[in-house]
């Protein structure tokens, strides 16, 4: 029976309904460090709490310009070594029971969900007494997670009628702060996604600019060669 | 082609007494220095030693990778992780060997629509084509084993749809799916087989054709895009063809530039956009595998498209899903037939007449709409209204879908028909630049 | 091929081929150095061969401990007076100054230590990587003559309670004390040296 679910999935249309949410365009910016270190800081303060980011070692924060004093000093709560992964201690069974979903590894979430779904996400909460963490999302529809930085944002609820986010209550950041914060974080966790992603880019331009002089030295030999050729 | 020229001139010291025991000399005459290819070779004759260019560095990032993957259901994506950030360097492999599995499909499909263009498989290069086709149809097996490895969301479910078409076939279905996937999901032991068929059974018999494919090429000699058989004008005194320049150094040379253009294509595509904008590497794939819960969108990789726009293409019959299965699998074995359904005079499509051509435009523009529809959702365009009769209420997509898998066949299927009927030009002695 | 010889510029072509094939080379190697770095140790494993800490208050007076660096057995011995006295018979020995480089600048002293009675030394004999057995007390199953020190099973080479190699012993050198600082009176960090810390 599995398998003709299976294949109908193959031919049944599928429904994109969840996805057509628009996604603001998140001002994120690798280059800026500070604001990266300001984004670690958060993620490391309020996600790692649920979410661990096993792929990512503590000791590569020294790229975005953090020294491992720093980093020893003010950021390794749960592991004891410079060298260890961002790991939590809540066991997948427990947060499944509390949550009813086990909070997923954000190491790589940039890159599946896309900086823009993020930066959005974590501004589209708002109160709904209707979900078991009182919490729901404009972004994910339903999500379990409930709304970490509520007290920082404010509160806010969703218009029936225009279905756009209106504030409820104040946090004790203004809307401009709190974006700017989540802007942060959003950064920081695509530099997490892939850490060595600017040094890439960096060293591309080299070797495009070596395999540019081959090109041209292989034309000049080839057009040399060729002019026994007739 | 065939004389035996390392007994003829002795080399001295160690070539000579490798000469003595291996037929090194007489190996690079016949294959380079002495291999007469014609010298009118255009840009579409790049692709082939652009293909065995690109089979090396997958078979040299793919030992390198072996070393930290790990083919295990609990560590197989936590391993990919692991090389693209605690591997020195392991990230620039991997994006190779995932950038290259791409790049190796648009290189070999280039290179087959040159052989359709040229007449490539006309006698007597009908073993040499089917060499190529098995090889293609090798390429396709090897790329979907080792899209299962990095145990993401699209490689699960990519592997689970596929594995299941097996089950479509009657009567031995579901027991084949189920030895196949050796587990009543794709698991584990699926991850475990499908490894070592990515790295050791395939590779193998790949390079094994590709040795075929190669000694079959130098055994008859290269085709050219006049369709000229340089043989049959030779130098009187030297038996060298008039129209043939040896292929080092002139093709060596002309070949680094494919080269170097290929590899600035490559690197661009490695250091700037290795995802591709999602078509090398899908964001879902970030994503462990998770057998409970299905992406809301599943396309195979954009090589697989074309075929897999067809299986969707071809509605069920009597309730069983079969016939789409079949004609997934029929639109890419039916390549094997084509140096026989090809019925023309002339070989190469500067000779043909207006109806190859067209044929063939027909038939490129079916392989790309059909590869573009196969990476979308089949509601994409919307339904027709209710109102047509027949149509109303079916997918647009699907239905254009449906068309275009109509012309895919009626290309090879019409063959005999067209290309016999075709008027030709003709064909001159000598070729052409 | 040679009918057109006139025209070919000899040396512009070997000029060119020249060029392309020194660039090529270099590109070839370029392309081999993230491969042969790749097979380097990775980020997780610097990171599990990282300098550990080790309280040696809990080592009590001719006790020894292992501890774990790099996956090597670590040895920290409290020598007593008695043992240090025995690192005086020096005849026997083949390198009793410690002249070859098997420990820090520090530690190149008559006890092979930076506090004369602990002994950070790594428990690995130097003729083929088998873990010596410490046989600390004197006589027993070593013979009358023995004075305490380290007995290696596999090929019977033999070190005295510096870790110094025996005269007539297969291993050609001393045993390797690791680079280690004191962090306070009680604990060592091994791996890291005084000039060298993280």
């Amino acid at each position: 029976m599995k398998m003709f679910a299976i294949i109908f999935l193959l031919y049944s249309s599928i429904s994109f309904s969840a996805e057509n949410i628009e996604l603001s365009k998140a001002p994120i910016d690798l280059t800026n460090n500070q604001s990266l270190q300001r984004g670690a800081k958060t993620f490391i303060n309020y996600c790692l709490n649920c979410h661990s980011a096993n792929f990512m070692r503590y000791s590569n924060l020294q790229d975005i310009g953090l020294s491992a004093e720093t980093i020893k000093n003010d950021l390794l709560f749960t592991g004891d070594k410079i060298g260890d992964t961002m790991s939590v201690n809540m066991s997948a069974k427990d947060s499944k029971k509390w949550f009813g979903a086990s909070p997923p590894d954000l190491s790589v979430v940039a890159r599946s969900r896309g900086a823009d779904w993020i930066y959005s996400y974590m501004r589209g909460f708002y109160s709904d007494p209707s979900r078991p963490m009182g919490w729901n999302n404009t972004v994910y529809v339903n999500s379990a997670m409930p709304h970490i930085l509520w007290e920082l944002q404010g509160e806010q609820i969703l218009n029936p009628k225009t279905k756009k986010l209106e504030k409820f209550s104040s946090g004790k950041l203004n809307a401009k702060e709190y974006d700017a914060m989540i802007a942060d974080l959003t950064n920081y966790l695509v530099y997490m996604s892939e850490p060595d992603q600017l040094k890439r880019k960096k060293m591309g331009y080299y070797v495009i600019g070596f395999l540019l002089l081959l090109l041209f030295l292989t034309i000049k030999l080839k057009k040399e060669y060729w002019r026994d050729i007739k | 082609m065939k004389k035996d020229t390392h007994k003829q001139i002795k080399s001295a010291g160690l070539i000579g007494w490798v000469d003595e025991r291996f037929p090194l000399s007489s190996f690079i005459k016949n294959h380079l220095t002495e291999y007469y290819a014609p010298k009118n070779f255009n840009f579409w004759y790049f692709f082939g030693a652009l293909a065995l260019f690109t089979f090396v560095i997958q078979i040299l990032t793919g030992i390198f990778l072996t070393m930290y993957y790990k083919p295990d259901a609990a560590q197989a994506f936590a391993s990919v992780e692991f090389i693209m950030r605690d591997v020195s360097f392991g990230w620039l492999i991997r994006y190779m060997h995932s950038t290259g599995a791409s790049l190796f499909f648009v290189v070999i499909y280039l290179h087959m629509f040159r052989g359709l263009m040229y007449g490539s498989y006309k006698k007597p290069r009908e073993l040499l084509w089917l060499f190529g086709v098995a090889i293609f149809l090798l390429l396709m097996a090897e790329s979907f084993f080792g899209y299962l490895l990095p145990w993401g969301q699209m490689s699960y479910w990519g592997a689970q749809v596929i594995v299941n078409l097996f089950a479509t076939i009657p009567f031995i279905g579901p027991d084949l799916a189920e030895w196949v996937r050796g587990d009543y999901l794709v698991s584990d032991a699926t991850l475990n087989r499908f490894f070592a068929f990515h790295v050791i059974a395939l590779p193998l018999a790949l390079a094994g054709l590709i040795m075929c494919h190669l000694v079959a090429l130098h055994e008859v000699g290269s085709n050219n895009p006049d369709g000229i058989e340089i043989k049959d004008t030779k130098d009187k005194k030297t038996g060298i063809p008039l129209d043939g320049i040896p292929f080092h150094p002139y093709y060596t040379v002309k070949d680094l530039i494919g080269l170097s253009v290929f590899l600035i294509v490559f690197a661009s595509i490695i250091f700037f956009a290795p995802e591709m904008g999602g078509y090398f590497l899908e964001a879902n794939n970030f994503v462990p595998a998770n057998p409970l819960v299905t992406p809301s969108h599943i396309a195979p990789t954009w090589y697989f498209t074309p075929f897999y726009s067809i299986l969707r293409a071809v509605p069920p019959i009597l309730g069983s899903q079969f016939p789409g299965v079949a004609a997934m699998g029929l639109s890419v074995l039916i390549f094997f037939f084509v140096p026989w359904l090809d019925k023309s005079k002339v070989r190469s499509i500067r000779y043909k007449g207006i109806l190859y051509k067209k044929w063939l435009a027909a038939f490129v523009v079916s392989f790309i709409i059909l590869g573009y529809l196969g990476t979308v959702p089949s509601n994409i365009w919307g339904q027709f209204s209710s109102i047509i009769p027949l149509l109303g209420g079916v997918d647009v997509a699907t239905f254009v879908a449906r068309i275009f898998t109509v012309v895919y066949f009626a290309f090879f299927i019409m063959m005999p028909i067209y290309s016999k009927k075709d008027v030709t030009k003709k064909v001159p002695r000598r070729v052409t630049f | 091929m040679a009918k057109n010889s006139k025209k070919i510029d000899v040396n512009r072509r070997k000029f060119l081929l020249a060029a392309t094939s020194v660039t090529g080379a270099v590109g070839v190697c370029a392309l081999g150095v993230p491969f042969v770095a790749s097979m380097g140790p990775s980020e997780k494993a610097k990171a599990a061969g990282a300098p550990v800490e080790f309280d040696v208050a809990q080592v009590k007076k001719d006790e020894l401990k292992t501890a774990e660096w790099r996956g090597q057995p670590v040895w920290i011995l409290n020598r007593s007076e008695k043992m240090l006295s025995s690192l005086n018979d020096i005849e026997i020995l083949t390198d009793p100054d410690s002249k070859s480089p098997q420990q820090p600048t520090n530690c190149q002293n008559e006890t092979r230590s930076i506090k004369p009675n602990l002994l950070v030394m790594v428990g690995i004999c130097t003729h083929l990587g088998c873990s010596p057995t410490p046989k600390l007390k004197n006589g027993g199953d070593m013979g009358n003559n023995w004075e305490g020190g380290f007995f290696c099973p596999c090929h019977g080479s033999k070190f005295d309670l510096a870790g110094r190699v025996y005269k007539g012993s297969p291993a050609p050198t001393n045993l390797v004390i690791p680079p280690y600082r004191y962090i306070d009176d009680k604990t060592i960090i091994i791996g890291e040296s005084e000039s060298n810390k993280g």
